[in-house]
């Protein structure tokens, strides 16, 4: 009994053109084996040099997805359809689109439709194309490829210096910041001179630099559910290098709506992640993190600190595995965690699976487009919630006011006493958020009225909650923390 | 019955550990784990809701059952950048 085999436009060459060959066996595994024994030019291209089924070579049966069935175990009956589908760099095209023969990107699929190489491009791209995962048609794939890059910081920064080294073609980058001295440490693409400036025009002119044919987009905007779409739109891998938690979910569920792959990487202190989310196959952010960590629990790099050479090696890591999706080469992180420990130097990695109850990418999705990300975080009442909320913060401009006017208030830090030494302000009183609990009965009175403070406004947030769950009712939030502060009343002082 | 726990970013620095034995009761699952541990540092409480958690490396749910000489991951999320 012969069972009908669809072949991808990039695996045709080696079935005389074919796009559907018939093969024999009981089970998919068989099937194949029949299949590359018939056709020997595809078993390169669909199994390991260990024999096993190459990762990136998704088997369907019926549509299926057989590592869902029994894998290669699975039984083939009559009458069912086999598809092998490779992924390529924009997701795993639908088998319907494969039988079409319609390639799933620019950067994917037919051959003829990739842009050529100039003979410049083959002496800068020479060390490349003599690999054969990559060759000329990868490199030309890279060429035709759009990368996005989520912000131009510790992780943008190697990401978009690798990518267009490499020859990506065009290099989208969004990020609203200018270069802060504080950034140099880590962010790599930006140098001394370009302190004060835009990063998005720092970070064009390092990529210029390195690859003058690289088309780079800047996108100096916020990004937010009214703009993700459009802007992700038409980029074959999104890389994720954000710094807060409300764009990693919209990143991810943006990736997940528009079915484009996400190189996600995340550092704190001296701990990396890494993972490709977003994919048809495999698990996104949410089947991990299905919900966000309430505000000011997870420190960012600006209060937590970070290595500086910590994003060097994830943001490599995410633009390896950008590559990778691009050219459609070797295993990507698909449903796979890495775990990076630099004081340790040690990787690990934790399996994922896709979770089918996931409120974007499982199979009965309530996400069904971009929501508040801000409210969804907690960082914003809801629509509906008590007006009021606001007035639980002040700005720095008010304290000052208030303290100028002799207003009686209590100042506490939150921050830790390293970060109390490098600048302070004057009467403030130190409460590392951790002692908080234990202290606040016996060093603050219920009835004074109390600012609480810390670096940017995140940790005194919490403090401030606490306070009040433990019947402090006049406490206030110093918005945006000392940093604020020091920008708007008391410039003298240092800031980190 | 013994388990290895392993503690990721924050836990970590609270525990001041990243490898910790602990006994466990037949019938323990993750979250069991979980919540001795939350005794013993009653600041992990707060990440409850927001961690993710590993049992041999394989990626699990709270309620799943462990065993003798399993590793048990448990991972806060971190968002820098």
């Amino acid at each position: 009994m012969a069972t009908r085999i669809l072949i991808p436009t990039p695996l045709r060459p080696y079935t005389d053109r074919q796009d559907a060959v018939d093969a024999e066996g009981r089970t998919v595994g068989e099937l194949l084996a029949d299949l590359t024994a018939r056709h020997s030019g595809l078993k390169a291209h669909l199994y390991n040099d260990q024999g096993r089924l190459r990762s990136f070579v998704n088997v369907y049966i019926n549509d299926e997805d057989i590592r869902y069935l029994q894998k290669e175990q699975t039984p083939v009956k009559d009458g069912d359809t086999i598809s092998i589908i490779p992924s390529v760099a924009g997701g795993a095209p639908t088998s319907a689109e494969v039988a079409a023969g319609r390639p799933a990107s620019p950067g994917a699929g037919a051959g003829d439709a990739l842009p050529e190489l100039s003979n410049e491009e083959v002496r800068r791209y020479s060390r490349h194309l003599i690999l054969p995962e990559v060759g000329m048609e990868g490199q030309r794939r890279l060429k035709a490829a759009k990368v996005l890059c989520i912000g131009a910081g510790g992780l943008g920064s190697p990401v978009a210096l690798y990518l267009a080294a490499a020859g990506v073609g065009t290099i989208g980058m969004v990020d609203f910041d200018a270069v802060d001295i504080s950034n140099l440490q880590r962010q790599i693409i930006h140098g001394t001179p370009d302190l004060g400036r835009s990063k998005l025009a720092s970070a064009t002119d390092k990529i210029k630099a390195i690859n003058p044919r690289t088309d780079v987009k800047g996108y100096e905007v916020a990004l937010s559910s009214a703009n993700a779409l459009q802007i992700f739109e038409g980029y074959d891998v999104v890389v994720d290098g954000t710094d807060n938690f409300p764009t990693r979910y919209l990143v991810n569920d943006a990736c997940v709506l528009l079915g484009i792959p996400n190189a996600y990487g995340s550092i704190f202190r001296f701990e990396g992640q890494a993972s490709v989310f977003g994919t048809a196959e495999g698990p996104c952010y949410r089947c991990l993190y299905p919900e966000p960590p309430p505000p000011g629990l997870v420190p960012s790099c600006a209060e937590g600190g970070v290595l500086g050479v910590l994003p060097g090696m994830v943001g490599m890591i995410q633009a390896t595995e950008a590559i990778k999706l691009i050219l459609g080469v070797g295993e990507p992180l698909i449903g796979r965690f890495l775990i990076y420990d630099a004081l340790r130097m040690r990787f690990r990695e934790l399996k994922l699976r896709k979770d089918a109850d996931c409120p974007v990418c499982g199979t009965h999705p309530t996400v069904t487009k971009l929501i508040d990300y801000e409210q969804f975080c907690g960082l914003r009442p809801a629509a509906d919630a008590p007006a009021g909320a606001r007035a639980t913060e002040i700005t720095a401009v008010e304290f000052k006011q208030r303290l100028d006017r002799g207003d009686r208030l209590t100042i506490v830090d939150v921050r830790e006493p390293n970060e109390f030494q490098i600048n302070r302000i004057a009467g403030s009183i130190l409460i590392p958020l951790g002692e908080v609990p234990a202290r606040c009965a016996v060093e603050l009175n219920r009835d004074d009225e109390i600012v609480v403070l810390c670096k940017v406004g995140g940790r005194s947030a919490k403090a401030a909650d606490y306070l009040r769950t433990q019947g402090f009712t006049r406490v206030l939030n110093l918005r945006g923390g000392i940093l604020d502060w020091i920008d708007k009343v008391d410039p003298s002082q240092p800031k980190y | 019955m013994r388990v290895t726990v392993r503690l990721f970013a924050r836990l970590r620095d609270i525990a001041g550990a990243g490898e910790l034995e602990r006994p466990i009761a037949p019938g323990a699952t993750i979250a069991s784990v979980w919540r001795d541990l939350a005794r013993e540092y009653p600041d992990f409480a707060q990440y409850e809701r927001s961690i993710s958690s590993a049992v041999n490396l394989d990626y699990a749910r709270m309620d799943r059952a462990i065993a003798d000489g399993d590793e048990i991951a448990f991972l806060p999320p971190v968002s820098g950048g």
